[in-house]
């Protein structure tokens, strides 16, 4: 038997049968779930490692679900795919990484924190572990709406985890709402879809689109994708739940939160430049650019006037967005233009490696931001002060983050930002001034916390985070500065697949199709 | 025109939900508004598997004036079918998850208005 | 407080009592028949657990939480999920792949007709997955609407 060709579904199956496991340990001993949920979760993260090796060599690879053929697509006796098919391209392996590494780095961070009712909250992070490694690995579109309401609804009951403080449920139940409106939307756009071609694959129906050319309920079907994934993805200004539901959630929750809404960003590409590219107006991209514009603008302005640390965070994450949106939408531009080579192929670079780079430095920051609220169970920035004194460590990776989030050399965000500047420079100067004014203010942002949390006179005595907090902080600001030290061997090793995935769509149709 | 009747009825069901979304107030009428979306998308979804002369995909409850032979052709896919069912039991979970956000809500603020559950906006 | 205030008249108790089993083995009717009627995992669980609402209503949620712990019905839909979860990938060791029908051409439920009229014994894993749903949503549902009661009873307290 051939183990490599199941790698896709286990890396669903495991995290998934951890979760309905770790109830029934729970009962027995908490030590002995922890080390469970840990293995899975390590399991998981190593699987999507050798997922990424094997897209490397073989390009693409599919798996149909409880097939003769597990590798072959479209069944003998059918002209289309019936059953539930994963594809796996680089993009596709590429965000699966990230959200594994970043699951596994936040469970870390967890297990110094959680005590009371841990059997639920380690369930329901498996499960959005699950919704997000599932988003991620699908090719079909209405398996893509069920793993991003799996995502949703654990999220959100992750967001409640520390219910006795009103806030959170009030943050839970406006991200509920609109993540269950978007999923709707999403699952009408679905209907549409199928009810026009029969098909829900995303491979078939982007074929069949190529065949057909853009019929007007094709682009009502991409107008409701778009802003159902914008939305959930947290661009500006569909960004008003996001700061609440990133400042509310528990501890590591805030990072982990972050590779949802990427998921969704990858739906995102993965409609935009997979399904419906060949056919798209440019007035798309010029969309996408106009909303990263709007979401650096809002971000980082709405982080100004910030007081609690969390939501401050938050908005930079939205300004975070921005940037890889305004690379996204001038890759697609050029790609449109014909002008891949010039400028498309490297800002599709740079925005790929910044939604890696985004997650590892707002990851930072949450961390730092969830361990000092947890020792000293303070989040408004106005009280905080003089905590250098007591936590070195702490303050230190702060400053890792920091630097990073600004796109200070020789942090990763220099990195990845540096490169989008150039690229988008190419399509209009005024992007990149934009671009390099919000992380000029981003860095006096974070600059101001640092002063106002970490210097100043001793105000109280304080002991430094517990080990595990620091051990999973480690791991982030290590990466970060190990991609900025080195940013060509991730680019070249790491990102260009999932570039040349995304530029080359037809490779991904052609599997399926068995052209 | 009568075969466009579900879809005027799937605009209609969605605008109401909509409706009660933006415009109410009440928590417990926003759950109910997402319910109405929700099953307004349903029966789209639905009335996308009518196929006319179809019969049901039920082997064991076939008409009997139907042969053998023409059962492949007959039998509507019950793909559409499927995608409604994992909507709905999705859709229930949603709700439950709502309404236990709502009760938490009325306990901790004493009111189910909209309006003056604020505590995160500055 | 013994919790008597929150039943119902003894009416309403005895018919509760005497449906309860009634609507359970419809339940399992619905869920084992899933694959050759209407009907399945989801719709059968849905039942169950309306048949448990159903003596909530009738005998106080503080009453049957006493009898029927939250945790227990929680344990049931987790050992429903991991069923689900274990026949899948059963599917990738014993056939093809995830979520493959290895059961079919075997002994117990092996037999698939080609068409019309099938014995209950027929569908390969599908009765089995049923069973799991079945359990899965008898076990949440009937969980979520107790804690739902429970956490609104805390508030009259």
């Amino acid at each position: 038997m051939n183990w490599m060709q199941h790698l896709p579904a286990f890396i669903i199956a495991i995290p998934l049968f951890a979760a309905f496991l770790t109830p029934l340990i729970d009962r027995i001993n908490k030590k002995a779930r922890n080390a469970f949920v840990l293995i899975a979760m390590a399991i998981t993260f190593i699987l999507t490692i050798i997922l990424f090796k094997e897209v490397l060599e073989k390009d693409i690879i599919t798996y149909v679900m409880g097939a003769a053929d597990p590798t072959q697509a479209i069944p003998k006796q059918a002209a289309v795919p019936i059953r539930i098919v994963l594809e796996i391209d680089g993009i596709n392996a590429f965000m699966a990484l990230i959200s594994a590494l970043i699951s596994l780095i936040g469970l870390i961070f967890s297990f110094a924190h959680i005590e009371e009712r841990g059997g639920r909250f380690y369930t329901l992070f498996l499960l959005m572990v699950v919704g997000m490694l599932g988003m991620e690995l699908t090719g079909d579109l209405f398996n893509l709406f069920v793993f991003l309401e799996i995502a949703s609804i654990a999220s959100a009951a992750l967001i409640a985890y520390e219910f006795r403080r009103g806030s959170t449920t009030e943050a839970a139940l406006k991200y509920i709402i609109i993540s269950s409106l978007s999923a709707l939307f999403v699952l009408f756009a679905i209907g549409l879809l199928y009810g026009e071609y029969d098909l829900l694959n995303m491979a078939a129906i982007a074929d069949a689109i190529r065949t057909t050319g853009l019929s007007n309920i094709d682009k009502i079907a991409l107008i409701l994708f778009f802003s159902a994934f914008a939305l959930k993805a947290g661009s500006a200004p569909m960004h008003m739940w996001l700061p609440d539901a990133y400042g509310e959630a528990p501890g590591a929750i805030s990072m982990v939160l972050i590779g949802v809404t990427q998921a969704s960003l990858y739906a995102l590409l993965r409609i935009c430049f997979t399904i419906y590219v060949d056919s798209m107006h440019v007035i798309f991209p010029a969309i996408i650019i106009i909303l990263g514009l709007i979401s650096i603008f809002i971000g980082v302005t709405m982080a100004l006037i910030q007081e609690d640390v969390k939501r401050l965070i938050a908005y930079a994450a939205v300004a975070e967005v921005g940037y890889i949106l305004l690379a996204i939408g001038v890759g697609l531009y050029g790609i449109l233009n014909n002008e891949v080579e010039t400028y498309a192929r490297k800002a599709l670079q740079g925005g790929l490696f910044h939604i890696f780079n985004d997650i590892l430095d707002i990851g930072l920051l949450f961390l730092v931001a969830s361990g000092i609220i947890y020792i000293t169970r303070e989040r408004n920035l106005n009280k905080l002060g003089g905590l250098a004194h007591s936590m070195k460590y702490t303050s230190i990776l702060f400053l890792v983050g920091l630097a990073a989030v600004a796109g200070l050399p020789p942090m990763n965000g220099f990195a990845s930002k540096i490169i989008i500047y150039e690229s988008v420079y190419k399509v209009s100067p005024i992007l990149s001034i934009v671009a390099i004014l919000g992380s000029v203010v981003m860095l006096a942002i974070f600059v101001k916390i640092f002063h106002s949390v970490f210097t100043g006179p001793k105000i109280t005595e304080y002991r430094e985070v517990p080990k595990l907090m620091l051990a999973s902080m480690l791991i982030l600001a290590g990466l970060i500065i190990f991609f900025g030290l080195f940013p060509d061997v991730i680019i070249n090793n790491v990102v260009n697949p999932a570039v040349n995935a995304l530029i080359e769509n037809t490779d991904y149709i052609s599997k399926v199709m068995g052209w | 025109m009568i075969y466009n009747l579900p879809f005027i009825t799937v605009v209609l069901l969605i605008a109401i939900g909509m409706y009660a979304i933006i415009f109410k107030r009440n928590l417990i009428k926003i759950a109910i508004g997402i319910t109405i979306v929700e099953s307004g998308v349903n029966l789209f979804l639905i009335t996308l598997g009518y196929r006319e002369g179809g019969v049901a995909p039920i082997f064991t409850n076939l008409p009997p004036n139907i042969s053998p032979e023409q059962i492949p052709e007959k039998m509507v896919l019950p793909v559409p079918q499927a995608l409604t069912l994992t909507s709905i039991v999705i859709g229930v979970a949603v709700l439950a998850l709502i309404l236990a956000f709502v009760i938490n809500i009325y306990k901790n603020y004493g009111t189910l208005d909209a309006n003056k559950i604020r505590r995160l906006k500055e | 407080m013994n919790g008597d205030e929150e039943k119902m008249t003894v009416i309403v108790q005895t018919i509760a009592a005497l449906l309860f089993p009634i609507t359970l083995i419809f339940s399992f009717y619905v869920i084992m028949h899933g694959h050759l009627t209407p009907g399945g995992g989801f719709q059968g669980g849905a039942i169950g657990a309306s048949a448990i609402v159903l003596l909530i209503v009738a005998y106080g949620v503080r009453n049957i939480e006493k009898r029927m712990k939250e945790e227990n019905l929680s344990i049931f839909e987790s050992l429903g999920g991991l069923i689900f979860v274990v026949v899948s990938i059963f599917g990738i060791f014993l056939a093809t792949a995830f979520l493959a029908n290895f059961l079919v051409g075997k002994a117990i439920f092996g037999q698939i007709p080609a068409w019309g009229e099938a014995p209950l014994n027929s569908g390969g894993v599908l009765p089995i997955l049923n069973i799991a749903v079945g359990m899965k949503v008898i076990g949440g549902l009937s969980a979520v609407v107790m804690l739902l009661a429970l956490i609104t009873k805390e508030g009259e307290r």
